[in-house]
C-alpha cells in the first residue's frame, strides 16, 4: 500500500524530467532505495507496472532498483555500524546518540532512452 | 545499433515535498500558528483524545482542527460536536497519507469555510492547528506535512511490539502517547518494554501514558502541547 503512494511520486517526477528534456518516452528509470527506506522491491515493481500505464511517457518504462546499505554513525565513539543489525544503539559503546548516515534513500538516479537507429 | 541516452536525475522522491513542507512551516510560524501532526493506526482513539485535550485548552488558545480521512465526515463532526471549535474534514482521494501540498490545500479550504461561516478570515487567527492524519502507521511517517511537531498515538490494545513493526513512525515522532491506559489490565501490555522499544528507535521522543476516558495523563499531554506551541517562530525541524 505504501509503495503505491510513492510510485505516483516517481511517475510525476520522471514525467517532469522527460518534459524538461523533450523526451516523449522513457525506456527505463533507475531508483536508489535504501535498506531502511521501508520500501520493498517486489511490491514497488508491482505498483510500478500498474501505475506506469497512467502516463503515456512511462507506459513501457522498465523499473531498475539499486539497493543501498544502511549505515549509522555514533556521536560518542565516532564509529559507523550497520543500522539493520543494531538499530539506533551503538554496538561499540552502547551509546544512543546515533544518526543514520545513509540507507533511507528513495532517489531517482537516472532515466534512460534507447535510441534504436 | 542501439545506443542509450541517460539523463541523470539524482533527486530524492521526497525532496519536492520536503521543500513545500519547509515553506509551509515557515509561513505558519510567521503567522504564529503552531501545527501539530497527529498520527496513529485506525481506532487508536485520536479523535477522542484530541477532543478531550481541546476542551482543556480551548479557553487559553484559539484552536482549529483539520481531519483527514478517505471517506465520511464523521471525525470532524465528532470533534466539532464535542468541543465547539472550528473543524474541517479533508478527503484525500483514497491515498494512504497526506503530504505538504495536500496540507496546504486543506488549509486553503479551511480558510474558505471559515470565511463563509464568518468565523474568521485567516488561519492566522488560530494559535494551534491540529492535523489529524490518516489512520495508518506506515505511509504518513514518510511525508513531512509542514507541521511543527509530529506525535503518534499507540493504544494499549495494539500491543507494546508496534515500535518493532513500524519503526519509521516511531522514529519521526516528537511525542508518543500511549493511550487507553485504562484497558491495561485486560491486555498483555508491558509499559517498560514499550518504552524500551520506542527509546531504542528514537531516544529523543517524549512518551506519555494517557487515558482520555479516566483523564489519566491528560494534564501532562496538555502541558506538552503548551510547552511545544510556545512561539512557533523558534521551532526548527532540523537537529
Amino acid at each position: 500500500m505504501h509503495e503505491l503512494g510513492v510510485t505516483f511520486y516517481v511517475v510525476r517526477d520522471v514525467k517532469k524530467v522527460a518534459e524538461e528534456n523533450g523526451i516523449d518516452r522513457i525506456d527505463f528509470v533507475t531508483l536508489e532505495i535504501g535498506e531502511v527506506s521501508g520500501v520493498i522491491n517486489e511490491q514497488l515493481t508491482d505498483c510500478w507496472n500498474w501505475a506506469r500505464k497512467k502516463e503515456k511517457v512511462t507506459e513501457n518504462t522498465e523499473l531498475i532498483i539499486e539497493n543501498l546499505e544502511a549505515v549509522s554513525f555514533c556521536e560518542c565513539c565516532q564509529r559507523e555500524f550497520g543500522t539493520i543489525d543494531y538499530g539506533k544503539t551503538c554496538p561499540y559503546c552502547g551509546g544512543g546518540n546515533t544518526y543514520l548516515l545513509r540507507g533511507n534513500e528513495f532517489n531517482i538516479k537516472e532515466i534512460g532512452v534507447y535510441d534504436n537507429t | 545499433m542501439s545506443t542509450v541516452k541517460v539523463i541523470e536525475v539524482h533527486e530524492s522522491v521526497f525532496s519536492s515535498n520536503d521543500k513545500t513542507a519547509a515553506l509551509l512551516r515557515e509561513k505558519l510560524s510567521e503567522q504564529k500558528v503552531f501545527m501539530l501532526n497527529v498520527m496513529s493506526s485506525p481506532g487508536s482513539g485520536k479523535t477522542t483524545l484530541l477532543s478531550k485535550a481541546i476542551n482543556m485548552l480551548k479557553d487559553e488558545y484559539k484552536i482549529g482542527v483539520m481531519d483527514v480521512d478517505i471517506e465520511s465526515s464523521l471525525d470532524a463532526q465528532k470533534v466539532a460536536d464535542a468541543t465547539g471549535v472550528p473543524s474541517i474534514q479533508i478527503h484525500n482521494g483514497g491515498l494512504c497519507h497526506i503530504d505538504a501540498e495536500m496540507t496546504e490545500k486543506a488549509i486553503e479550504e479551511f480558510e474558505k469555510v471559515l470565511k463563509d461561516d464568518a468565523k474568521s478570515n485567516s488561519i492566522a487567527d488560530f494559535d494551534i492547528l491540529f492535523l489529524e492524519n490518516i489512520g495508518n502507521l506506515v505511509c504518513p511517517a514518510e511525508f513531512d506535512t509542514g507541521a511543527h511537531r509530529s506525535m503518534m498515538i499507540l493504544s494499549v490494545p495494539e500491543g507494546d511490539d508496534k515500535p518493532l513493526k513500524y519503526p519509521l513512525m516511531f522514529s519521526v515522532c516528537d511525542l508518543v502517547v500511549i493511550s487507553k491506559t485504562d484497558t491495561m489490565k485486560f491486555f498483555d501490555f508491558n509499559e517498560k518494554r514499550a518504552i524500551e522499544n520506542i527509546k531504542r528507535l528514537n531516544p529523543k521522543a517524549d512518551i506519555l501514558f494517557v487515558s482520555a476516558k479516566t483523564g489519566e495523563g491528560m494534564n501532562e499531554f496538555c502541558e506538552w502541547i503548551r510547552a511545544n506551541s510556545t512561539n512557533p517562530r523558534n521551532i526548527c525541524k532540523c537537529e
